[in-house]
C-alpha cells in the first residue's frame, strides 16, 4: 500500500504523515486494549471490594472459635471449617510435594529426551487443566465407595491429585534452567547422580521449586468441586481418624451461601473473605519469594 | 513391584552412569521414576473410573443417552442432551466474550504498556486466576446477576420482543439474572487470565527484530499487530484459546451458582439451563442406582470432550515452540 503511493504525493501530506484510516485503526486498537485491560483490573477490584463489604461485617471472634451452626440455629462460627481446610490442604501438600518434586526431577534429569518422559510431560500438562470435578468423581469411585463413606483422606487425595501436576511442571521448568556445567562439575568430582541432583540441581532451583509448592497450595486451597464428593462437609469437628466427612471452607461456603438462613449466609461471606485473602496472600508471597531469590 | 522393575530395565541399561551400583543412587532413581508414573496412573484411573461407572447408563440407554433431553429421576430415564448443549453454549459464549478481551490485555502488556505499569497489571491479571471459582460464583449470583437482570435482561427483552431470531434468543421469560448467558459471562472472566497470560508469553517470544523492522518502515501499532504479530503467533494463540475452552467446559462451581440448574432446552440465552459439571455437582451426592451411573456417564462425556480439546491445545502450542 505504501509502495503504491503516486510519485506526485507531497513530501508532507496534509494532516500529518500517516493516512487518516491508518490512524483511526491504530487509535481504535490502542483504546480497545487499554479499555480491556482496565476492565480486567476493575473486575478483580470489584470482587475484592464485594468480599470486604460483605465479609468484614460478619467477622467476629465467634467466627474463629465456634463451630458451624445447625439449620435454624442462631450464631455460630466456622472454626471447624477453617481447621478442616488447613488439615486437608496440609495433608494433600504433604502427599503431593514428594511425588511432584521427584516426578519433575525424573522428567528434567533422568528422562531427558526419552519417549516415556515426553508422554508423561504431555499427560501432566493435560492434567494441569483437567476439570477438577472429574478428579472428585474419580476419588469417589476408588476411595469413598470402597471405604464406605466420605473421609478427610479422600479429600486430601483429591486435592493432592490437583496439586501434583502444578509441582511437577514448576519443578521441571526450574531444574531445566540450572546450567549443565554445574552438574558436570559435580559429576567430575565423582558424585553419583543422586548426589548431583540433590546437592546441586535442587539447591540451585530451590526458590523456584518452593514457589511451585506455594502456587500449588494456593490452587488447591480454594478448590470446591473435588471436595463435594470426597471430604463433604458437616457442622461438627472432624473425628480424629478423619472418617465421615471433614468440614472445610469451600464446601461450607457453597452450602451456606445458597441457604435461606441469614446467619449461614453471613458466615459464608466471612469464610469467602478469609479464604480469598489467604489465597491471594499465598500467591503474592510466592511471586515475591521467586523475584527476590532469582534477583540474587 | 515386578511390573516396576521390569519397566526399569530399559532406562537402567541406557544409563551409563558409573554409579548405578550404589544402592541409594538406584533407590533415588526408582523413586523418581515411580513418582513420574503416578501421573500416568492418575490419568488411567480417571478414564477407567468414568467408563466403569458410566457403562451401565451407556448400555441401558445406548446412543440415545447423548441425544435424549429427558432427565427424570422419578422414572429413572436419563439423557445428556440438555447438559451437553448447556456446556457447549456457555463455553462458546465465554470464548466470544473472553478471547477479544484476553488478546487486548496481552497486546497492551507486550506492546503498549509503559514499563513501570507492566508488572502491576500482569500481577493483577494473574491474581484473577488465583481467586477461587466459588468466589466468582458468589459474585455472579449476588452482585452481577441482579445488575444484569435490571440493566440488560429487562431492557433487551422489551427491545427485541416480536423481532424474529433476536426476539427468541434474547427473550427473558423471568428476568432473574441467572441463565446460560450469565454463566458464559462469568466463565469469560474466569478464562481471561489464562488466555491472556499465555498469549502474552507467546507474543514475548516473537523476535523483537521483526517488530522493530515493521515499526522502522513506518507501520502503526495496529499494522504491526495485524501483519507481523498475529501471523507469527496465530497457531499458538489458537492453542491458548483452546486451553481456555478446556477450562470453560469443565468449570463447575461458578457455573452451578449462576446457570439456574434447569433441565430444559430453551432457545433463549437468558433462560436457565445446566452444564454437565453443574449437574454432577448438584445431584451426585443424593444419587443412587442408575442416576449415579448416568452422572458418571456425563462425567465420561465431559472427560472425552475436554481431553480432546486440551490435547489439541497442547499440540498447537507446542508446534510453534519448535519452529
Amino acid at each position: 500500500m505504501i509502495g503504491n503511493a503516486p510519485p506526485s504525493f507531497p513530501a508532507t501530506p496534509v494532516g500529518g504523515r500517516v493516512r487518516r484510516s491508518r490512524q483511526v485503526a491504530d487509535g481504535a486498537l490502542k483504546l480497545t486494549c487499554i479499555l480491556f485491560t482496565a476492565l480486567g483490573t476493575f473486575v478483580l477490584g470489584w470482587i475484592l471490594l464485594m468480599l470486604l463489604v460483605e465479609g468484614a461485617g460478619g467477622l467476629s471472634l465467634a467466627v474463629f472459635t465456634q463451630v458451624t451452626p445447625g439449620p435454624g440455629t442462631e450464631g455460630g462460627g466456622i472454626a471447624n471449617a477453617i481447621v478442616g481446610s488447613l488439615i486437608l490442604t496440609i495433608l494433600s501438600i504433604a502427599v503431593a510435594t514428594p511425588i511432584g518434586v521427584l516426578a519433575g526431577t525424573y522428567l528434567a534429569e533422568y528422562g531427558k529426551g526419552s519417549k516415556l518422559a515426553e508422554t508423561i510431560r504431555f499427560v501432566n500438562d493435560v492434567l494441569l487443566a483437567a476439570p477438577s470435578i472429574l478428579i472428585g468423581l474419580f476419588v469417589y469411585m476408588f476411595m469413598v465407595q470402597p471405604m464406605g463413606g466420605y473421609s478427610g483422606w479422600a479429600g486430601g487425595v483429591a486435592l493432592a491429585i490437583i496439586a501434583v501436576p502444578v509441582i511437577v511442571r514448576t519443578t521441571e521448568d526450574m531444574l531445566r534452567i540450572v546450567p549443565g556445567s554445574l552438574r558436570e562439575a559435580g559429576a567430575a568430582l565423582g558424585a553419583p547422580m543422586s548426589t548431583v541432583i540433590r546437592k546441586i540441581s535442587w539447591r540451585s532451583a530451590r526458590a523456584g521449586m518452593v514457589t511451585g509448592v506455594l502456587l500449588a497450595t494456593a490452587r488447591i486451597a480454594g478448590e470446591t468441586a473435588p471436595l463435594l464428593f470426597t471430604a463433604l462437609n458437616n457442622n461438627f469437628w472432624f473425628r480424629p481418624d478423619l472418617m465421615g466427612g471433614v468440614a472445610n471452607l469451600p464446601v461450607m461456603i457453597y452450602q451456606f451461601a445458597l441457604s435461606p438462613y441469614q446467619n449461614w449466609r453471613e458466615l459464608a461471606w466471612a469464610g469467602a473473605l478469609i479464604i480469598t485473602a489467604a489465597i491471594l496472600a499465598l500467591s503474592v508471597a510466592a511471586r515475591l519469594l521467586f523475584k527476590k531469590e532469582t534477583a540474587r | 513391584m515386578a511390573v516396576l522393575s521390569e519397566q526399569l530395565v530399559k532406562p537402567n541399561l541406557l544409563a551409563t552412569s558409573r554409579s548405578s551400583k550404589l544402592p541409594f543412587d538406584q533407590m533415588f532413581r526408582l523413586a523418581s521414576f515411580s513418582s513420574a508414573l503416578v501421573v500416568l496412573v492418575v490419568l488411567a484411573g480417571i478414564i477407567g473410573s468414568m467408563f466403569y461407572g458410566g457403562w451401565p447408563a451407556f448400555r441401558e440407554f445406548g446412543f440415545g443417552f447423548i441425544t435424549s433431553s429427558v432427565w427424570n429421576v422419578g422414572q429413572d430415564q436419563y439423557g445428556a442432551w440438555v447438559a451437553i448443549v448447556g456446556t457447549l453454549t456457555s463455553a462458546l459464549i465465554a470464548l466470544v466474550i473472553g478471547v477479544p478481551i484476553s488478546l487486548g490485555i496481552a497486546i497492551f502488556l507486550t506492546q503498549l504498556s509503559p514499563p513501570w505499569l507492566k508488572r502491576p497489571v500482569a500481577t493483577t491479571i494473574e491474581l484473577l486466576a488465583a481467586v477461587p471459582s466459588i468466589i466468582y460464583g458468589m459474585w455472579g449470583l449476588f452482585v452481577f446477576a441482579p445488575l444484569f437482570a435490571r440493566f440488560v435482561q429487562v431492557p433487551v427483552t422489551s427491545l427485541v420482543e416480536g423481532i424474529p431470531f433476536f426476539g427468541t434468543i434474547l427473550y427473558a421469560r423471568v428476568p432473574s439474572g441467572v441463565g446460560v448467558l450469565t454463566a458464559g459471562i462469568i466463565l469469560a472472566i474466569m478464562i481471561i487470565p489464562f488466555v491472556a497470560s499465555i498469549t502474552r508469553d507467546i507474543l514475548d517470544q516473537i523476535p523483537s527484530m521483526l517488530r522493530e523492522s515493521a515499526y522502522g518502515i513506518g507501520c502503526t501499532t495496529w499494522e504491526v499487530v495485524r501483519h507481523v504479530l498475529l501471523p507469527q503467533a496465530g497457531v499458538s494463540i489458537i492453542g491458548a484459546i483452546m486451553l481456555g475452552l478446556g477450562r470453560a467446559l469443565g468449570e463447575t462451581m461458578a457455573v452451578t451458582f449462576v446457570i439456574g440448574n434447569a433441565n430444559r432446552l430453551s432457545l433463549s440465552l437468558f433462560d436457565p439451563g445446566s452444564t454437565i459439571a453443574s449437574r454432577i455437582a448438584n445431584e451426585f451426592n443424593e444419587a443412587i442406582g442408575m442416576q449415579l451411573n448416568a452422572l458418571l456417564a456425563l462425567g465420561c462425556i465431559l472427560f472425552l470432550v475436554t481431553f480432546a480439546v486440551l490435547v489439541l491445545a497442547r499440540l498447537l502450542i507446542a508446534r510453534v515452540k519448535l519452529t
